[in-house]
């Protein structure tokens, strides 16, 4: 299977107060090969979480197919992790539980836990599952001495490391990141974006990351689709829903070097795109879309 | 001083102030007490302190066979009140199960809301007349009362879960019985202490009402049994040991709260 997500004529849209129909995404086409990076910007509200729903199996389009690995997605699943911006952790369990959650839950079944005392079973999975996760945490740069506090003693930078653990340690073969850096400081969110860089590399794992941050998005991403309801068409008519306007390589030899940042052409690309995506005077017009890259589909 | 929002209170003297309620009260029965007992000695109506004194001692010591009446009367009542206490807690799973999962949530809401507003003394007649003058009655009646609101508490806070964690959840395979059973549930379980620990005060009313009705031995049947003599001196004191009672059981309800202690700490 050459892609491994495709999205072929979606439409999202649903009834409005007055009797019409509220468009949040018209016509989305979009294939993805396996291991890309790729950045999805968008302006606020445009519907970019909406794609991830429907590509995590939590929304479903009012038309059109959404296929995972050749297969439409029904339901959630561990194929396809996420990390929310915030709320992502469970408040009532340690760093360690929290990591180990998604295997142990795997593992052991209801008599394991209830009958705990009882069998070997559920010591042994605990202590493999937690050497595992220990490794993970030093990994993505915790110390062993978090391992037994709860999110409400992390800083936001802590938080997130975490629910990226938790996600990995599911091995998902997509990780779509929803805004994932947003609340972070500028200092932090770097150092975040180098470890994403780092396990997307080490796993063999596709990454969707949504942002508004244009800068951000074509820092980490080998591919930039921009998503815009600021748009119109041939005839001059303004969008109803958002579109695919950019879909781009983004330049640069991958890796980029932190030090890409300051490039002539990628200031270059982040303007093109700021006015193209962002900027809701430029209305882009429907023939102009910037479709460049070689998986994009153009109707 | 008074209307003054900018003023702090050191220790010693916020002790005094707290205390001075108290002492008028006090002062202001016992005053009440001295003078009528000054004008007739053999009044019933506002023992004095010694009186009070010989009515709670008389609860205390051991009768003819042995056995003490304040016990007594604590082991019926607390023995209702705790198979209650048991039966409200499972209003925590079923109002988890509600906030959770629509099916339940449409099943059973509106009748949970509805029961909550019938007045549970009201049921009082109809339960002795269903179920006898027992102890069924009397734990039904605490049940049917307090139930329906700490379900309806269990709902809403499972409800105000955010979605994220749900979603979370079931990318790491989690069903709906483990999302419920090990992310929800145990989020919500200490602030869910504190609701049935709000409880307690309605409860014990119940419970009174139901032993003042219909029973043989109790802390509520006491109380309303000696009226018929007046006896003052034992009621006072009976009042001031089930409100202490009530205040232990807070207290060590707040204390298993506090335990947990990354509750709604951001």
């Amino acid at each position: 299977m050459d892609y491994l997500i495709q999205l072929t004529d979606v439409v999202v849209s649903y009834p409005a107060e007055d009797g019409g129909e509220k468009s949040v995404l018209e016509n989305i086409d979009l294939r993805i090969r396996p291991r890309e990076f790729v950045s999805l910007v968008g302006p606020t509200g445009c519907g970019k979480s909406t794609v991830l729903r429907l590509l995590l199996g939590s929304q479903f389009p009012t038309s059109g197919t959404v296929l995972f690995d050749g297969r439409p997605v029904r339901h959630i699943d561990r194929h396809r992790g996420i990390v929310f911006q915030k709320y992502g952790l469970f408040p009532h369990l340690s760093v360690l539980d929290n990591i180990t959650f998604g295997p142990e839950l795997e593992q052991l079944n209801l008599w394991n836990r209830i009958f705990k005392y009882a069998t070997q079973k559920y010591w042994q999975v605990v202590r493999e599952q937690r050497e595992l996760a220990r490794d993970l945490i030093t990994r993505i740069g915790l110390a062993p001495g978090d391992c037994e506090k709860f999110p409400f003693e992390l800083s936001g930078g802590m938080r997130q490391r975490v629910a990226i653990a938790q996600s990995l340690i599911m091995r998902p073969r997509l990780l779509m990141m929803d805004e994932a850096f947003g609340a972070l400081d500028e200092s932090t969110r770097e150092e975040m974006q180098l470890l994403l860089l780092e396990e997307w590399e080490k796993n063999d794992m596709t990454v969707i990351f949504v942002t508004h941050n244009v800068a951000e998005a074509l820092f980490l991403g080998t591919r930039v689709i921009g998503l815009s309801q600021h748009w119109e068409d041939e005839d001059g008519r303004p969008a109803k829903g958002a579109r695919i306007v950019v879909d781009a390589e983004s330049g640069g030899k991958h890796p980029k070097p932190t030090s890409y940042k300051y490039s002539p052409e990628f200031n270059a690309l982040l303007q093109k795109i700021r006015e193209d995506v962002l900027d809701p005077t430029q209305r882009t017009r429907l023939c102009e879309f910037n479709l460049s890259h070689r998986d994009a589909l153009r109707d | 001083m008074l209307f003054s929002t900018r003023i702090r209170i050191d220790v010693r003297w916020s002790l005094v102030l707290s205390a001075l309620p108290f002492v008028v009260l006090v002062g202001l029965y016992l005053g009440t007490a001295y003078v009528r007992h000054a004008r007739n000695p053999d009044d019933k109506i506002v023992p004095t302190l010694g009186k009070l004194i010989d009515g709670a001692k008389r609860s205390v010591t051991p009768d003819k066979s042995g056995k003490v009446q304040l016990l007594l009367d604590t082991w019926a009542s607390a023995k209702r009140f705790g198979i209650a206490l048991a039966i409200v807690f499972l209003a925590v799973p079923l109002g988890v199960m509600m906030g959770c999962f629509p099916f339940w949530e449409s099943l059973l809401y509106r009748f949970v809301v509805f029961t909550d507003k019938i007045p549970a003394i009201a049921l009082l007649p109809i339960l002795f007349i269903a179920f006898g003058l027992g102890e069924l009655s009397k734990v039904a009646l605490m049940v049917i009362g307090v139930f329906p609101t700490v379900c309806l508490d269990a709902y809403l806070r499972a409800k105000s879960i955010p979605d994220e964690q749900f979603q979370k959840a079931q990318t790491l395979e989690a069903s709906g019985f483990e999302t419920v059973w090990l992310v929800v549930y145990p989020q919500i379980f200490p602030r869910m202490l504190d609701t049935i620990r709000l409880n307690f005060k309605s409860m014990m009313a119940l419970l009174l009402a139901g032993e003042a009705l219909a029973a043989s031995v109790g802390l509520g049947y006491r109380i309303f049994v000696v009226r018929r003599y007046l006896a003052m001196d034992v009621i006072i004191p009976y009042v001031i040991f089930m409100t202490v009672l009530l205040y232990a059981a807070d207290v060590t309800f707040q204390w298993w709260a506090q335990r947990y202690k990354w509750v709604d700490r951001e």
